[in-house]
């Protein structure tokens, strides 16, 4: 197999993996991408995957599925890839992140169509809900700090690419709070940003 | 129950992914308000079938489409509802991947980006406050979102063996509970 094919494949069942464990919907596949695909594998930088996590709210459809297809895409292409290699690297993530809830569905469907209403499930549920909430959290930290280990020492500083300057700060404070007063606004808060770093960041 | 065309199905789902900006939790009022309008699942179910789909894992939105099309056409059906609704935003992602890939070291781009990557990172931390306030404050929650952010974002812990471990706890302790209550 050539390098390209393995990454591939590597891509696949990254996706599959991450697919399997996605709770909370799309938000939450953003902490598992950045943790098994930035981070673990280092495929891609953080800053290449926050300018995905912007793009992938902008555009239609499912935002997890969204940042999934970008994601396969930007991998296979940061390696060198073919433009037609890269597509079949989003073409395999978009597949991987839809198989696993696909078996489940399916099964769920079939067999237990009330499974939700078992005290277990629930009580699962409840108690990966905090969970996700940290897990979505996390995804934001690890976009505006930088974590390095060394020897069991935490070196901790800013990540330059995202937050160049006071100005990002103000941006940042802002989208956070509209975000919070005005419901479904994502779209024009970030077209907002992209009219405030055009004009603010020459 | 009745039988959908696949054809059908397909184009419907292929709308709702089309059109739908913002992910999954806006796009579950536009498919269940197509399934209302189309009567292919009784107003009765529908609870039911969020709540799975929430709580199954994976995309909102496909589990939907997937549950809808399997109660509509069985397993062809699934397969259809799913394809349907994520080729548009396949389609429409690719597009701006290949061309943003040859744009992205222009400084336009580039300043444009300056501005959008904080207000990115705002809109997820808005959600995650948004989060923790619909647990309630209970001390218990709170602790375990606090402990998870802290578990991923400097430690570096792979979020897969905290939800592993919280699955199990949890699944334990509502067994344990289960079998002193009999």
């Amino acid at each position: 197999m050539s390098e390209e094919m393995i990454l591939l494949w590597q891509l696949f069942w990254s996706f599959f993996f991450i697919g399997i464990f996605t709770f909370g919907g799309g938000y939450a596949i953003m902490s598992l991408i950045q943790s098994e695909i930035v981070i673990a594998r280092g495929w891609i930088s953080e800053a290449t995957f926050t300018d995905i996590a912007a793009i992938s709210q902008m555009t239609p459809g499912p935002i997890g599925l969204n940042c999934s297809t970008y994601t396969g895409y930007a991998v296979l292409r940061d390696a060198g890839a073919s433009v037609a290699v890269s597509t079949l690297g989003s073409a395999a993530a978009s597949l991987a992140i839809v198989l696993p809830s696909f078996i489940m569905m399916t099964l769920i469907v079939r067999f237990y169509a009330r499974a939700h209403e078992a005290p277990i499930f629930q009580r699962v549920m409840a108690a990966l809900k905090p969970a996700v909430a940290g897990l979505i959290g996390a995804a934001a930290l690890g976009m505006m700090l930088k974590v390095q280990w060394n020897d069991g020492i935490p070196a901790i500083s800013l990540l330059e690419e995202n937050f160049s300057s006071w100005k990002s700060w103000v941006l940042f404070a802002l989208a956070t709070a509209a975000s919070l007063r005005f419901k479904g606004a994502t779209v024009k808060i970030l077209l907002a940003g992209a009219l405030a770093g055009f004009i603010g960041f020459a | 129950m009745q039988r959908v065309s696949l054809w059908k199905l397909f184009l419907v789902f292929n709308k709702i992914g089309a059109f739908t900006i913002g992910g999954g939790y806006m796009m579950l009022p536009a498919i269940e308000d197509e399934l209302l309008r189309r009567k292919w699942i009784p107003e009765a179910d529908l609870p039911d079938v969020v709540a799975l789909s929430q709580s199954a894992p994976g995309l909102i939105s496909v589990n939907m489409a997937i549950f809808a099309g399997y109660r509509l056409h069985g397993f062809a059906g699934s397969i259809v509802a799913t394809l349907g609704c994520i080729l548009p935003p396949f389609a429409i992602i690719l597009a701006i991947a290949m061309f943003f890939s040859d744009f992205s070291d222009t400084p336009v781009v580039q300043r444009i980006f300056a501005g959008v990557r904080p207000v990115a990172v705002g809109l997820i931390a808005a959600y995650t406050i948004k989060l923790l306030r619909a647990g309630g404050g209970r001390w218990w929650k709170l602790l375990l979102s606090f402990s998870t952010m802290a578990a991923v974002a400097l430690l570096q812990l792979s979020p897969v063996w905290i939800l592993l471990t919280v699955i199990v706890v949890a699944a334990a302790t509502a067994y344990c509970l289960q079998r002193r209550a009999r």
